[in-house]
C-alpha cells in the first residue's frame, strides 16, 4: 500500500471539519477556542504536507506552519484574556449573551 | 512501497486524529475537550515526525501542548464549575453544525478526488532539514530566508502579551 | 476717451452698495444717509463731465467732420469667453442716447438719495428701520441702470436689464413686514421674468443669426479704432443675413421680426406696456423715493431706451415697429383713462407714468427717417428727459403729502396748499409740464411726439391728442383734489401739516426748475436717432403746437369745471356711466384676468393636476421604494442577530456555494 498524499489530506480535512462543527454548535467561549484551534492545526498539516510531497527541497510550508503556530499562541492568549474579561463581567462565557453588536 | 511499520504508523496517526477530533467537539464535559484536543496535537505532533520535519514537532508539542493547551486549562479552571456540563445542544444548532461540517467535508473532498491531480503522489525522498538549515533560514535576509517575518512575529508577540495584560487585568 | 472717469461711474455705486450694505449697520443712520448721497454726488459729477465731454469736446471720437455724433466704445472687456466667437464682454458705450441716460440717471438717483435723508424718518426724527440696506439698494439700483445704460452689448444689457429687476424687487418689498409690499415685490419680478424670457430668446434668436452681440455691431458702421457712427446699412446688413439664411417663416413674421418683437416683449415688461404693466402700479408699495427713481423715472423707460438702442433694426422692420406703436398707443389710452378715477394718488401717477412711457414708445414706433428725419426718435428721447425730470418731481412732491399726511389717498389730504406752499408750487409746476402747458417742459416734448404722429396717420395724431388731453384733466383732478377742496379737520394725534425738511424741499425746487427750463434745451442738437443734429425749431409745427396747447387747457378746464371745489357734478357723471366708470375704476379688471388666468386656469388645470401626480405618484413611488425597503429591513433584520455563530454558519454556506459553482463550472 502506497501511502500518497491524499492519506494526510483527509485526516486534516476531517479535522478541520470537526472544528467547524464545534464552532458552529458549541456556546462556551473556550470550547469554542478549542475547535478554532483545531481549524488552525488542520490547515498547518496541509502547509507541512504540501510541501513535502510537493516541494520537499524547500520549508517554505514548514516555516509558514512555525509561525502560525506563533500566531496562534498569540491569539489565544488574547482570546482568553478577553474571555476572562467576559466572564468577571457576566459571570458566564456563553457566546449566546455577546450579542451586543447587533444595536 | 513502503514498510508495514510505517503504514501501521501512518494508520495510528490518522486514527488517532480522526478519533480524537471528534471527541473533542462532541464531549460535553470541557476540560475533557482539551484534553482531547491535547492528544489531537500529539497525534499531529507525531504527523509532522513521520513527515521528517523534527523540528516542527518539537515545536508543535512545545508550544501548543505544552503552552496553549495549558492555558486552556487555566481558563477552563477558572471559568467554569467542577463537575458542570455543558448544556444540551439544541438540535436545530446540532443539524446545522453537522450539516455544515459535512458539506465542507464533501466539497472539499470531492475537490481533492477529482481536480488535484498531485493528491496521490507517494513520499519523495527528503533530505532531513537539520537545525543549521532552519537556523539559516530564520536569520537571513535573503531569498528564502525569513528575519522579517520573525521579527514581525517577535513585535507581535510582544503586543500579546501587553494586549493580553491590559485586556485580563481587573479594573 | 480716457477710461478712468467712465470705470469709476460704475465703480463707485457699485462699491456704495457693498459698503453700505455690509458695513451699514455698524455706522449711524445719518452717517449712511450722508455716505449714500455724497457717493451718488460724485457719481454725479463724473457722469456729467463725462456726458458734457461727450456733447461739447467736439473730438473726433465723438463728432465727425459733418457733425455727425458717433458711437464711442471707451473700453470692452471680455468678460465671459465661451468659446472664440461666442464672447461677452462688459463695456462703456458712449453715444448720444447713453449720454443722456447718465445726466438722466445721476441726476434723479442724486435727488432721490438727498430727498431719502428727509423721507426716511418720521416727524419726530426717528429713522425708519433698515435705512442703511434702503442707501445700499438705492446705490445697487444706480450702479446696475448705470451699467444698462452704458452696455456696449446686448448681453450687457440683459446682465443689467435683470440687476436692476433685482433691485425693483427688493426696494419695492423693502417694508417686508407688510404683506402687499411682498407681494407686489413678487409680482413685479414674476412679470418682468416673464416678459425677459421673450427678451431672452430674442437675444438668443438675433444673435445665432447676426453672431455677434454688440450693438455697434448691429446698428452702426465702424470709422475709427472703437468709434462707430450709426448706419442703416448695417442694419440692412443684419436684415440680408436673416433673408439669406432661408430662415422660414413663422406665423406670418420673418425671424427678424419675431426676435426684434421678443426683444420688445422684454422692453414691455419693463416699461410696464399693455398687458404687462399690472406690476407697476402694486410697484407703489415700495418707498416713495423708490417709485420716483425707478417707477417713474428710469427704470421703467429701460424699454424705450432698449428700443431706441436698437433703432435701425426695428426700421429694417415695418411690421415691428407698428406692434410698437399699437401697443403705445393702446397703453397709453388706457393708463390715461384708469388714471381718471383712482383715488390712491400714487397710483395716479403710477399709470401716468404707463401713459407717458406709452407716449415715448408711440413716438418711437411713428418715427422714420423720411419724416422730419427721424423726428420721433429725438421726440421720444427728449420726452424721456423731461418726463423723468417732472413725473420724477411728482412723485416726491407726492412722497412730501404723503409724509406729511400719512396717507396715500387724497381724502385725507384736500386742501393742502396753504400749509405746504413750496411743495403746492412744484407740483402744480410738474403737473403743468406734464399736462403740456407752453412753457414748461412737457409741452415741447409731448408736442413733437405728436407733430411726429401726424407724420405716420392721422388717427394716430387724434388718437394721441386725446390721451394727451385726458393727462391733463387726470392731472389737475388729483391736484385739485389734493391741493383744492375745503381742507378736512386734522385728524387726532395729528399735526397740521407743514412743508417739509430742506432735504425734501431741495430736489423739489431743483427738479421743478429743470422742468421749467428743459424744454428749451435745443434736444435736436444733442440725441437724433443717427447722431446728424437736427433743428427741430425750424421745423417747428405751430399748428399742432397750437392744438396740443388747446387740448391740454381743455382738459385742465374740465378738471376745474369739476373738481376746482366740492360738487356733485363727479359723481352725477359717475353715475350717469357706472360700467365705463367701474371699469377704469378695477383698471379694466386686468388684475382679475391675470388671477383668473393664473389661479384658475394654469394653477387649476395644470399645476394641481402636476402636484397631484408629483405628490401621489413621483412621491408615492419613492414612498413605495422606502415604504419596501424598511419592511424588508424589518423581515431581515433577525439574521442580524449578534450571534457570531450564525454568521460563521452564513459566511461558510457562501465559501461552500461559491465553491460549488466554481466546481460545477470546472466540470464542464
Amino acid at each position: 500500500m502506497e501511502i500518497t498524499m491524499i492519506y494526510y489530506l483527509i485526516p486534516a480535512l476531517v479535522m478541520f471539519c470537526c472544528g467547524l462543527y464545534g464552532f458552529i454548535t458549541r456556546k462556551n467561549m473556550i470550547a469554542m477556542l478549542i475547535s478554532l484551534e483545531l481549524m488552525l492545526n488542520a490547515v498547518d498539516i496541509n502547509f507541512v504536507v504540501f510541501n513535502r510531497f510537493l516541494f520537499p527541497e524547500q520549508m517554505e510550508g514548514m516555516f509558514f506552519t512555525l509561525f502560525a503556530i506563533a500566531m496562534a499562541a498569540a491569539e489565544t492568549a488574547l482570546a482568553i484574556a478577553i474571555i476572562i474579561n467576559v466572564f468577571r463581567w457576566g459571570k458566564r462565557i456563553d457566546v449566546s449573551d455577546l450579542t451586543k453588536l447587533k444595536d | 512501497m513502503e514498510s508495514i511499520g510505517s503504514i501501521i504508523m501512518y494508520l495510528i496517526i490518522a486514527l488517532s486524529i480522526v478519533v480524537f477530533s471528534v471527541l473533542t467537539v462532541t464531549t460535553r464535559k470541557i476540560l475533557r475537550s482539551a484534553t482531547f484536543l491535547l492528544f489531537t496535537l500529539f497525534a499531529t505532533a507525531a504527523l509532522y515526525f513521520k513527515l521528517d520535519y523534527e523540528f516542527l514537532g518539537a515545536v508543535q508539542i512545545a508550544v501548543y501542548a505544552g503552552g496553549i493547551v495549558v492555558l486552556f486549562v487555566f481558563s477552563i479552571l477558572l471559568t467554569s464549575h467542577p463537575g458542570h456540563n455543558s448544556e444540551r445542544l439544541v438540535s436545530k444548532k446540532r443539524v446545522l453544525g453537522v450539516f455544515a461540517a459535512l458539506a465542507t467535508f464533501v466539497v472539499v473532498a470531492m475537490a481533492l478526488l477529482n481536480r488535484c491531480g498531485q493528491a496521490f503522489v507517494s513520499l519523495p525522498q527528503m533530505e532531513n532539514p537539520t537545525m543549521h538549515k532552519i537556523g539559516q533560514a530564520l536569520m537571513g535576509t535573503g531569498e528564502y530566508q525569513y528575519l522579517l517575518p520573525f521579527e514581525a512575529i517577535s513585535v507581535l508577540l510582544l503586543a500579546c502579551i501587553i494586549g493580553g495584560v491590559v485586556i485580563a487585568r481587573k479594573r | 476717451m480716457e477710461a478712468t472717469i467712465p470705470v469709476l461711474i460704475l465703480a463707485i455705486p457699485l462699491f456704495m452698495f457693498l459698503f453700505l450694505g455690509i458695513l451699514g449697520k455698524y455706522m449711524s443712520h445719518k452717517l449712511a444717509g450722508i455716505l449714500g448721497t455724497a457717493g451718488m454726488g460724485v457719481t454725479l459729477i463724473l457722469a456729467y463731465f463725462t456726458a458734457f465731454t461727450y456733447f461739447f469736446a467736439g473730438t473726433p471720437e465723438f463728432v465727425d467732420e459733418a457733425g455727425q455724433r458717433l458711437q464711442c466704445v471707451v473700453f470692452n472687456v471680455d468678460w465671459l469667453q465661451l468659446y472664440d466667437q461666442l464672447v461677452i464682454r462688459l463695456g462703456f458705450l458712449l453715444d448720444p442716447i447713453s449720454a443722456m441716460m447718465l445726466v438722466v440717471i445721476t441726476t434723479i438717483s442724486f435727488m432721490v438719495h438727498l430727498y431719502s435723508n428727509g423721507y426716511m424718518r418720521d416727524h419726530h426724527g426717528v429713522w425708519e428701520k433698515g435705512f442703511q440696506r434702503f442707501y445700499a439698494f438705492l446705490s445697487l439700483f444706480s450702479f446696475s441702470m448705470l451699467g444698462l445704460v452704458v452696455a456696449t452689448n446686448i448681453f450687457q444689457m440683459y446682465i443689467f436689464w435683470e440687476l436692476v429687476g433685482a433691485s425693483s424687487y427688493l426696494l419695492i418689498g423693502f417694508y417686508y413686514t407688510k404683506p402687499s409690499a411682498v407681494s407686489a415685490s413678487k409680482k413685479a419680478f414674476i412679470v418682468t421674468r416673464f416678459a425677459d424670457l421673450g427678451f431672452l430668446i430674442g437675444i438668443l434668436v438675433l444673435s445665432w443669426y447676426t453672431g455677434t452681440f454688440n450693438f455697434t455691431e448691429l446698428t452702426s458702421v465702424p470709422v475709427a479704432d472703437g468709434v462707430s457712427a450709426v448706419s442703416l446699412t448695417t442694419a440692412e446688413g443684419v436684415k440680408n443675413i436673416f433673408a439669406s439664411s432661408a430662415v422660414p417663416t413663422f406665423m406670418g413674421g420673418s425671424v427678424m421680426t419675431w426676435a426684434l418683437v421678443l426683444i420688445f416683449m422684454g422692453g414691455m415688461g419693463k416699461s410696464a406696456m399693455m398687458p404687462l404693466h399690472i406690476w407697476l402700479p402694486d410697484a407703489m408699495e415700495g418707498p416713495t423715493p423708490v417709485s420716483a427713481l425707478i417707477h417713474a423715472a428710469t427704470m421703467v423707460v429701460a424699454g424705450v431706451y432698449l428700443v431706441a438702442r436698437l433703432f435701425p433694426l426695428y426700421l429694417m422692420e415695418p411690421a415691428s415697429l407698428t406692434i410698437v406703436t399699437v401697443v403705445g398707443a393702446i397703453t397709453a389710452l388706457y393708463a390715461a383713462m384708469v388714471a381718471c378715477v383712482q383715488i390712491d394718488i400714487k397710483r395716479v401717477l403710477a399709470f401716468s407714468s404707463i401713459s407717458q412711457i406709452a407716449f415715448m414708445m408711440v413716438s418711437l414706433g411713428v418715427a422714420t427717417p423720411d419724416f422730419h428725419e427721424g423726428l420721433g426718435y429725438m421726440a421720444s428721447m427728449f420726452h424721456l428727459f423731461t418726463h423723468a425730470m417732472f413725473k420724477a418731481l411728482l412723485f416726491l412732491g407726492a412722497g412730501a403729502l404723503i409724509h406729511a399726511i400719512g396717507s396715500n389717498d387724497y381724502t385725507d389730504m384736500h386742501g393742502l396748499r396753504k400749509y405746504m406752499p413750496v411743495t403746492h408750487i412744484t407740483f402744480l409746476i410738474g403737473c403743468l409740464s406734464i399736462a403740456g402747458i407752453i412753457p414748461f417742459s412737457g409741452f415741447f416734448s409731448k408736442d413733437e411726439i405728436l407733430s411726429s404722429c401726424l407724420g405716420n396717420s392721422t388717427v394716430t395724431y387724434i388718437w394721441m391728442s386725446l390721451v394727451a388731453g385726458l393727462t391733463a384733466f387726470y392731472m389737475f383732478r388729483l391736484y385739485y383734489l389734493i391741493f383744492w377742496w375745503k381742507e378736512h379737520k386734522v385728524r387726532e394725534g395729528h399735526h397740521t401739516p407743514h412743508d417739509q425738511p430742506w432735504t425734501m424741499t431741495l430736489p423739489l425746487v431743483i427738479l421743478a426748475a429743470i422742468s421749467c427750463v428743459a424744454g428749451f434745451i435745443p434736444f435736436g442738437n444733442f440725441v437724433t436717432w443717427n447722431g446728424e443734429p437736427y433743428d427741430f425749431m425750424a421745423h417747428f409745427d405751430w399748428n399742432v403746437a397750437t392744438i396740443s396747447l388747446i387740448v391740454a387747457v381743455a382738459g385742465i378746464a374740465v378738471a376745474t369745471w369739476l373738481y376746482r371745489k366740492e360738487n356733485s357734478v363727479p359723481a352725477k357723471m359717475r353715475a350717469a356711466i357706472p360700467a365705463l366708470w367701474d371699469w377704469c375704476y378695477h383698471r379694466f379688471y386686468f388684475d382679475e384676468l391675470y388671477m383668473f388666468i393664473t389661479h384658475k386656469i394654469i394653477f387649476g388645470c395644470i399645476s394641481r393636476p402636476i402636484a397631484w401626480f408629483d405628490r401621489h405618484v413621483v412621491d408615492g413611488a419613492m414612498d413605495g421604494m422606502a415604504y419596501v425597503t424598511n419592511k424588508a429591513a424589518y423581515a431581515i433584520r433577525c439574521m442580524q442577530s449578534g450571534n457570531v455563530q450564525m454568521y460563521v454558519w452564513i459566511y461558510l454556506l457562501g465559501a461552500l456555494l461559491l465553491g460549488a459553482v466554481t466546481a460545477v463550472c470546472l466540470m464542464f
